[in-house]
């Protein structure tokens, strides 16, 4: 019997020919993440708790100040201290801090720290968001982290594969955030749960790699313990260069089992969002055009790396922010305010009147910058619309892709881009 | 810490799909390393239960619907919880992350679909954790939880994840000779 990529990575990782889905095993990680929310606690329980004094190998852990960093409150702060502090006791070789680094999920893949065929785990839910390169990657907890940290290895139970097949090429302003909003509204946020979620088809194939991390990103939302992504061109042109590591790509068997197969047409897909308060409460844009909005939100691991802030810029472009609403622009990571900066898309922001942040992980779980207060309304670009997730627990998110979050901005209402601009710029991807 | 057999305790009732930043809105990671403030404000991002956390008594039980858990990764969410003195968790289902912090924290929770459809908030409970029993003295129920894998079980029967590194941090230096 042949097996998933997912199968494949698990296997490797805990020493066996062949695993099934169902097995419980113990497994040597890769690569791990921590960030300012969970290391304190992580290292916390691993010094005091557990007793190790180093961690297993200080090249394979990385650690970012982004969740509420600059430090939005003095307790913050303590943790921001706390984090840094243990990263630099322990070595750790890839620690980011405030101002060189940015969204731990951003800041990962740009530096080439998470590779095909690995497993890698990070201490953040969307840690999901690096199996577009072809990983095995998943969120884990601080207990977890912390056994990470100590040992180098972490038990899993190997989840079941669910396939999706998307055929044929997205439409015109149609995102890979619409593709995968569409699929949650379909399965629902617990359809995969503790499941693997293996993306293929020409419709990933045609897209560029960070279109591929947005739809990864998003399978915590659907329950989903990882998503993957076959290895391509396009995995091996983004990689050159970039990658810390010799890796070997993997892929299924053509016998594989999965344990369902979902079969979608990617031209079929229309504009989406996903309306109050749940990811998957999906609504083609249509249903939801001329919603009065208070404040549109462009930022997040999901949609806020260059190519995202490009096709803003674009409707942005001669056009101001509605009277009315805030539009605030949050870069995903350093680097990508760096080439932001380069190619005049910094001014284009200021010019409409938006808010332009450092980069961090700010209102897409109501940190700072951008909470929402009770009854405002936010188109976001971010991942998750629960209750409460960007504020007060009677706001209302709406989560779209970044073109139609600029777009809206311009109108103050939710718009179809193509309102706003006529056409988007060639090359603009 | 050791793990109990019999708890017994007054139910509270939540419904699907309730998320980490229901179960402790994200403002309070602020208070990552302290039980008790966590549990101060469990369940205050549930629409309806703001003040919940200061009418739970030490060993009540949570019985939820499916899904419990799903979002974030924050092992603030099962921290919260028994901050605010539950004793146990019984849902129809758990999201995977929320599930995995659990076992590794040694916090006993359970699956049961017929607890989480038959409990009324209020119902008094009594759960052997050994048998997987739930029995409900209010209405006279019984019902059954589903088990938990062997390796599972043995985490959560000696505590946790942090016991069990312990124990293999040792092996390795025994075996590394020192």
């Amino acid at each position: 019997m042949g097996m998933t990529m997912t199968e494949k990575i698990l296997a490797r990782a805990s020493g066996r020919d062949s695993v099934r889905p169902g097995d419980l095993i113990l497994a040597k990680v890769d690569f791990a993440m921590g960030h300012d929310l969970t290391i304190p606690p992580a290292g916390k329980i691993m010094r005091e708790q557990m007793g190790a004094e180093k961690i297993w190998d200080p090249e394979r852990v990385a650690v970012t100040q982004d969740h509420f960093q600059p430090a939005k409150d003095a307790a913050s702060a303590t943790l921001g201290r706390l984090t840094r502090e243990f990263s630099h006791q322990m070595g750790i070789k890839w620690y980011f801090e405030v101002g060189q680094g940015g969204i731990c999920h951003t800041v990962l893949p740009e530096n080439g720290l998470v590779l095909p065929g690995e497993l890698v785990v990070g201490a953040d839910s969307h840690s999901c968001t690096y199996g577009a390169l072809n990983n095995f990657a998943t969120g884990i907890g601080s207990t977890d982290l912390a056994c990470v940290l100590a040992l180098g290895e972490l038990w899993f139970r190997v989840p079941e594969t669910l396939k999706f097949v998307f055929h044929n090429r997205l439409k015109e302003w149609v995102e890979a955030k619409d593709l995968i909003l569409y699929v949650i509204g379909q399965i629902g946020v617990d359809g995969a749960r503790s499941k693997a979620m293996e993306h293929v088809g020409e419709a990933l194939k045609s897209i560029d790699m960070e279109a591929r991390l947005t739809i990864t990103n998003m399978a915590i939302e659907a329950g989903a313990k990882n998503g993957i992504l076959e290895f391509d061109e396009v995995t091996r042109e983004y990689l050159e260069g970039r990658a810390k590591r010799p890796y070997t790509p993997v892929s299924s068997d053509p016998d594989a089992e999965y344990e369902k197969v979902f079969e979608f047409d990617a031209a079929a897909v229309e504009l989406g969002v996903a309306k109050p308060m749940s990811p998957d409460n999906y609504a083609p844009l249509s249903e939801v055009v001329g919603t009065r909005l208070d404040q549109v939100f462009i930022g997040s691991c999901t949609n806020s790396r260059i190519t995202d802030l490009r096709r803003a810029a674009a409707v942005l472009e001669g056009h101001k922010v509605a009277d009315g609403v805030r539009l605030i622009i949050t870069p995903s990571s350093h680097q990508v305010a760096i080439q932001a900066e380069r190619e005049g898309l910094i001014r284009t922001f200021l010019a409409a009147g938006a808010a332009w942040t450092t980069a961090t992980c700010g209102a897409c779980l109501g940190g700072h910058m951008g909470v929402l207060g009770e009854g405002e309304v936010c188109l976001s670009t971010t991942n998750r619309n629960f209750p409460g997730r960007m504020g007060h627990p009677k706001a209302m998110v709406y989560l779209s892709n970044p073109a139609v979050a600029a777009a809206s901005a311009v109108t103050g209402v939710i718009t179809h881009p193509g309102e706003v601009l006529k056409k988007m710029p060639a090359g603009i991807r | 810490m050791t793990f109990p057999k019999v708890l017994r305790g007054r139910a509270w009732k939540f419904g699907v799909n309730i998320d980490t930043d229901q179960i402790i809105p994200a403002k309070y990671a602020i208070y990552s390393l302290g039980e008790k403030e966590l549990g101060k404000h469990a369940m205050e991002g549930v629409p309806g239960r703001e003040t919940w956390a200061g009418q739970v008594a030490p060993g009540d039980i949570m019985v939820a619907g499916s899904n419990f858990g799903c979002g974030s990764s924050r092992e603030i969410a099962p921290v919260a919880i028994r901050g605010a003195g539950i004793s146990l968790v019984i849902a129809d289902s758990y999201a995977r992350i929320f599930f995995r912090n659990a076992i590794n924290m040694g916090y006993p929770i359970l699956q049961s679909p017929q607890a989480a459809e038959a409990v009324e908030e209020g119902d008094e409970l009594e759960v052997d954790l050994e048998e997987g029993v739930i029995r409900n003295f209010t209405k006279g129920d019984e019902y059954r939880s589903e088990a938990f894998p062997k390796f599972m079980n043995e985490l959560l029967h000696m505590g946790g994840l942090v016991p069990w590194v312990r124990k293999r941090l040792q092996e390795r230096r025994v075996a590394a000779g020192r």
